[in-house]
């Protein structure tokens, strides 16, 4: 099965070739976060490092004033006592100092990692298609960006500087050993076979449970999140209860798999113990057979013993350190997924620059369909001339909204190309066709922040007489003042006190701020009443003007302001001329509008 | 339990080098192959206990954490759902769910790690000090009086740690809920191409957190710095003293090596004291945030003895009702301002006003999403607050203007209000609300639909809401605009199939055109909060100016009303 991107994500149990291939994707991610701070790692690690030999030397300064300063102040000289007590503290401040000074460098490095990756996160799904965004959910992609994140966090605090000075000190210990006795040392490689295996036995049970931690977890969040964002439906249809046996038991999956992580660990980490316990007790038994034989001087032994125990000491921050990674390794497998996935409307690589804009667009010879290969659009040409308003009609479901996204570029067509004055869309910088090209949906989505920076999204730059005049143009301003801050009122989570009426004139004065070439209306005035619809008409009037404009609406008073008239019907273009003509014919226009007219009484 | 073997692990870790020791003097004098083996076993022995210890540790502690950890989530999700709406309006989700994950997962760490570990080095601490005065009590009093300025500046640290600590994770929580809008309202920021405009108005929230990391880094270094250098000056000044008291022949050296070896041990316990102390502040806030949720009122409840209505008849009555949001300025009227409606059985009304007039807040009202702040709501004479919320709202079924449906299959998202309906109720929900083409999906009627229903059209997901709504055979439909998005020949088609249902079925209907006003028997004119007229369409149309001027498109001489250029 392929691993490219998001593609299989939740797999738990992977064969050798996609486990190789999500272990190179993720490695990659992990060198690109850490390639930015490499060098500030290594003066990390060396203050690590130095803070370590200071503390060291504490232990050596008391065993001098004891061996040496205070026989000497017995015999009357406090000078060595007034050095080792001075070096004592000396040493104490100034290990202080690194250890200090490092927390704070550490949290730097890891911070802006961390930055680096969140913002890195989010600019990528904001470049990912809508068609990425429908199939992949909302909450998965908050889960990435969250708890992910937070694992790969959990491990950067988990210092990965005192792992390496952990090693390091092994590696002498190690060192110091074979020096005084290559037989104990022997000893203790011999006990790196059941390590390794104890390892390895680690290591593959738990990247398997940490992954199914992170899919667990991806489930807890989109489950989360749609149930806070539909309450409203939750509470209506009575589906609290329902519901909360679903979160239960989504919470006992990931809880299970939880402490099944934490149980690997806690049999990984006292075996650990074990195997440097048993290792100790063999060079022990060893050595005392040798002290028996007098081939070996007992001093030597305690030496070899102690070293042998220090040897293991740093071995539970390994592996608690180990476990991070781990952790934050199958959370990166999942985040270098999504980097993976490829904008399916990728931006121009060499993008033609669009000078003075007109709004010509141009369908030629374009066929839609989805990329699981069902024809939405059949091969169709148009050509709307610019400054031409078009009222797209058509029953629901008959492709009017894919046309007009086509335009938006929200995707792309599976054959021919649209054109903007005469330049493919696909050439166009996001920035100049965005600028181009406008659409409002029936969607009409609200972002937390006052109504002023609703409205300023469509340019962010605009000053407040300029949101204001926009808010009147389409007929807000009224209700905006009544708000209770007006203009500064903060909308909150989806618009909960606006209603949706209001939600959508606050998303037209938004597109009218943006005053683009190509203005696309898809369903914009639905849920207005009657006189909004009028008040926006009106306010269409001045914004339509030398524009092009596609408008989709059921209510075919929009019409009234249209050059022309596109019937659609399964795809197809079955009706396409002024509204004059098309009402006096006999078509399927002239009877949706006579069956309109009629519902108007 | 997990505390003790803690404390049991650091004991036999502590005295395996101890009985080392001993061991030696012994292997020294009598070396035969005995005594040599005893001690191996001895060694062997302690050092699997010390790893028993530690496994018990894990397993007593850690897997009883997650059951915490799985209680508090599980909680925070029922109060979640069990707050009212205006609650959730006023939440940023985001908020919310950084509660539910990273919080909820912090007081775990805590209980399981930082509390066993505060507690046992405590302990530890305890025990260090009293076998420090017992060696020498004024090399101990002089260790004590130097460290005590780290009781001051823990207290300190406290306080200032906790406002950064709880800040930090009220602008993780910001920081999650700017992710969730970026999801949610992706379609509006490609739509206006403002993927880097977010991106850059993310950056600077995440700026933000990562200065308040910095900063409690900051902090954190300096307790560390503290709690890692005074212990070391204490000895640093004890030791001359010591070495005086030797000196003075008030001393042996053996009890200085003592007091000097013991001091050692407590070296980490009390530095790791900083870290802890730290720890346990982030725990702290976040069982604030937590319990802030927790604690808060359900302002919409049961109550204690719900009345129940056997056979609901379906007479709906809003009795001098009225409504204002919590948040709404002091000076302004209230916006639901004494609305008397009577619906009775099987009637249907239709709810006619200009935008923001209150309709869809009348409707919310009906099924207690909002709390009406004055008079009452009555279904068949019963107070509407006199019901349980389960019960009311079976009783009536609404259509959301917004139709939100659930990531599951069509079936199951139209039968939300009635699970284990037949098929054949299925089936007619489906054909009324003109939904055929669910049929026709890859998997008919199994087919799983996005979340919100985002892989079908407006019209196709407004229909699987009506649907939902119809097929919950309610004794009242309330129905907010709900063929808002479909074109004319659907709606038509639509509206001939409901007449049979609102036959037998009261309902509120709120609408914006003539057609939808048409399903209704009569219609109420919401205006300046009050219903200012009541009749049937055809009267009000003709007598009602403010009536025409709200539903009609033609003018009082029944001339469309043309917009001019």
């Amino acid at each position: 099965m392929s691993m490219q991107g998001v593609k299989n994500e939740e797999k738990i149990e992977l064969n050798k070739e996609e486990q190789a291939r999500v272990r190179e994707r993720s490695l990659k991610l992990l060198g690109e976060i850490i390639k930015p701070v490499k060098n500030r790692l290594f003066l990390s690690l060396a203050l690590v490092i130095t803070s370590q030999a200071l503390r060291v030397s504490g232990p050596w300064l008391i065993a001098a004033t004891v061996d040496y300063a205070l026989p000497a102040a017995q015999a009357g000289d406090l000078s060595l006592l007034y050095w080792t007590v001075g070096g004592y503290v000396t040493t104490a401040v100034l290990a202080g100092f690194t250890i200090a000074y490092f927390l704070r460098f550490a949290a730097r490095v890891s911070q802006d990692i961390m930055f680096g990756l969140r913002k890195r996160l989010f600019r990528h799904t904001q470049r990912l298609s809508v068609e990425f965004h429908e199939t992949y959910t909302s909450g998965r992609v908050i889960a990435r960006q969250t708890s992910d994140l937070d694992s790969i966090k959990e491990l950067l605090d988990s210092g990965g500087s005192e792992m390496i000075s952990g090693i390091l000190f092994m590696l002498f210990t190690a060192i110091a050993l074979l020096t005084l006795d290559a037989s104990s040392f022997l000893i203790m490689l011999v006990s790196f076979i059941p390590l390794f295996f104890l390892t390895r036995w680690f290591q593959k049970n738990t990247r398997i449970s940490y992954r199914k931690t992170r899919v667990a977890s991806a489930k807890l969040i989109v489950h989360f999140v749609e149930s806070m964002t539909g309450i409203r439906a939750v509470k209506a249809f009575r589906k609290e209860k329902r519901n909360q046996d679903t979160y239960k038991e989504l919470v006992e999956d990931y809880r299970s798999v939880n402490a099944k992580v934490i149980q690997l660990f806690g049999i990984y980490d006292p075996g650990l113990i074990m195997i440097g316990n048993i290792t100790v007790a063999f060079v022990l038994l060893w050595g005392g057979f040798r002290v028996m034989e007098g081939d070996l001087g007992i001093g030597v032994l305690i030496s070899c013993i102690l070293y042998a125990r220090s040897f293991y000491e740093p071995m539970e921050n390994l592996a608690m350190f180990y476990n991070s990674y781990q952790s934050a390794n199958s959370a990166l497998e999942k985040i270098s997924g999504v980097l993976e996935e490829e904008p399916s409307v990728p931006e121009a690589t060499n993008p033609t620059p669009l000078a003075p804009r007109k709004g010509h667009i141009q369908f030629d010879t374009v066929e839609f369909a989805y990329s699981n290969g069902k024809v939405v659009l059949p091969k169709f040409n148009m050509d709307i001339p610019a400054g031409q308003t078009i009222a797209l009609v058509g029953t629901t479901g008959a492709g009017k909204s894919t046309l007009a996204k086509l335009i938006g570029r929200f995707y792309d067509p599976s054959a021919g190309t649209v054109e903007l004055d005469g330049v493919d869309l696909r050439q166009l910088t996001d920035d100049d066709l965005r600028k181009a090209v406008v659409m409002v949906t029936q969607e009409a989505y609200l972002f937390s922040g006052t109504v002023a920076e609703n409205i300023s999204l469509g340019k962010p730059e605009a000053t407040m007489e300029e949101i204001e005049s926009s808010a009147k143009a389409v007929g807000a301003h009224e209700f905006i003042l009544s708000l209770p801050d007006g203009y500064d009122t903060d909308v909150n989570k989806r618009g909960g006190r606006v209603s949706s009426g209001q939600r959508q004139l606050i998303s037209f004065a938004r597109a009218f701020i943006a005053d683009p070439t190509v203005l696309i209306l898809d369903e914009a005035t639905s849920s207005l009443d009657i006189p909004s619809e009028r008040m926006v008409q009106k306010g269409l009037q001045t914004l339509l003007a030398g524009r092009t404009a596609i408008i989709i609406a059921h209510r075919l008073s929009t019409v009234s302001i249209a050059d022309r008239v596109v019937v659609m019907e399964h795809g197809q273009i079955i009706e396409d001329d002024e509204p004059a003509v098309l009402i006096a014919g006999t078509g399927k226009f002239a009877k949706m509008h006579k069956a309109w007219r009629d519902s108007l009484v | 339990m997990g505390t003790i073997a803690a404390i049991s692990g650091h004991m036999f870790a502590l005295a395996i080098p101890g009985y080392l020791r001993s061991l030696f003097d012994t292997l020294e004098n009598n070396t035969t192959f005995d005594t040599l083996l005893f001690a191996v076993f001895a060694v062997l022995g302690m050092g699997l206990l010390e790893a028993v210890m530690v496994l018990l540790r894990r397993w007593l502690v850690l897997t009883p954490g997650t059951h915490v950890e799985a209680g508090l989530r599980r909680a925070l999700y029922a109060k979640l759902q069990d707050l009212e709406v205006a609650f959730h309006d006023k939440w940023p989700s985001g908020q919310l769910l950084s509660r539910a994950s990273s919080d909820l997962s912090m007081i775990r760490r805590w209980l399981s790690f930082g509390l066993v570990l505060l507690v046992a080095n405590l302990f530890t601490i305890v025990v260090g000090f009293t076998l420090l005065f017992s060696y020498s009590w004024i090399l101990a009093s002089v260790f004590f009086v130097v460290m005590s300025p780290l009781w001051i500046l823990g207290f300190r640290f406290e306080k200032e740690y906790h406002v950064t600590a709880r800040l930090s994770q009220d602008q993780a929580g910001d920081l999650a809920t700017s992710v969730e809008e970026s999801v949610h309202g992706i379609r509006v920021i490609k739509a206006f191409g403002r993927g880097s405009f977010m991106t850059e108005k993310f950056a600077k929230d995440a700026l933000k957190l990562r200065g308040t990391e910095l900063n409690k880094a900051k902090m954190e270094a300096n307790l560390w710095f503290y709690f890692s250098t005074i212990p070391s000056i204490a000895t640093a000044i004890y030791l001359p003293l010591g070495v005086w008291q030797i000196v003075e022949g008030n001393m042996t050296i053996g009890l200085l090596l003592s007091f000097i070896l013991t001091t050692r041990i407590l070296h980490w316990p009390i530095d790791s004291l900083g870290f802890l102390l730290s720890m346990t502040i982030d725990a702290r806030s976040a069982v604030e945030r937590f319990f802030e949720v927790i604690d808060t009122k359900v302002d919409i409840t049961d109550p204690e003895q719900p009345k129940t209505i056997k056979e609901p008849k379906g007479r709906l009555v809003f009795e001098n009702v009225s409504f204002r949001y919590a948040d709404a300025p002091a000076e302004q009227t209230d916006l639901i301002d004494g609305v008397n409606l009577e619906i009775e059985p099987g009637e249907s009304v239709a709810l006619i006003g200009i935008t923001g007039s209150g309709k869809t807040s009348i409707t919310a009202l009906a099924t207690r999403l909002y709390e009406v702040t004055g008079g009452s709501v009555k279904l068949d004479g019963v107070d509407i607050r006199d019901l349980s919320r389960e019960e009311l709202r079976s009783h009536i079924a609404m259509a959301f203007e917004d139709s939100t449906l659930f990531s599951d299959t069509i079936r199951n998202n139209v039968l939300l209000g009635r699970p284990g309906s037949t098929e054949e109720d299925l089936a007619q929900a489906l054909e009324i609300a003109q939904a055929g083409f669910a049929y026709d999906l890859p998997d008919g009627l199994d087919t799983k639909i996005g979340e919100e229903g985002l892989s079908l059209s407006g019209g196709q997901r407004q229909r699987i809401a009506l649907a939902r709504a119809v097929a919950a055979k309610p004794a009242v439909l309330v129905l907010d605009d709900p063929l808002s998005a479909l074109d004319v020949d659907t709606e038509a088609m639509v509206e001939d199939a409901l007449r049979t249902v609102l036959k037998a079925t009261t309902a509120l209907i709120v609408a914006h055109r003539p057609s939808t006003v048409q399903l209704a028997d009569k219609v109420a004119l919401l205006q300046d909060g009050k219903i200012t007229a009541f009749g049937k369409h055809s009267d009000l149309i003709a007598s009602n100016d403010h009536y025409r001027y709200v539903i009609s498109s033609l003018d009082a001489a029944g001339k469309m009303i043309e917009v001019k250029y």
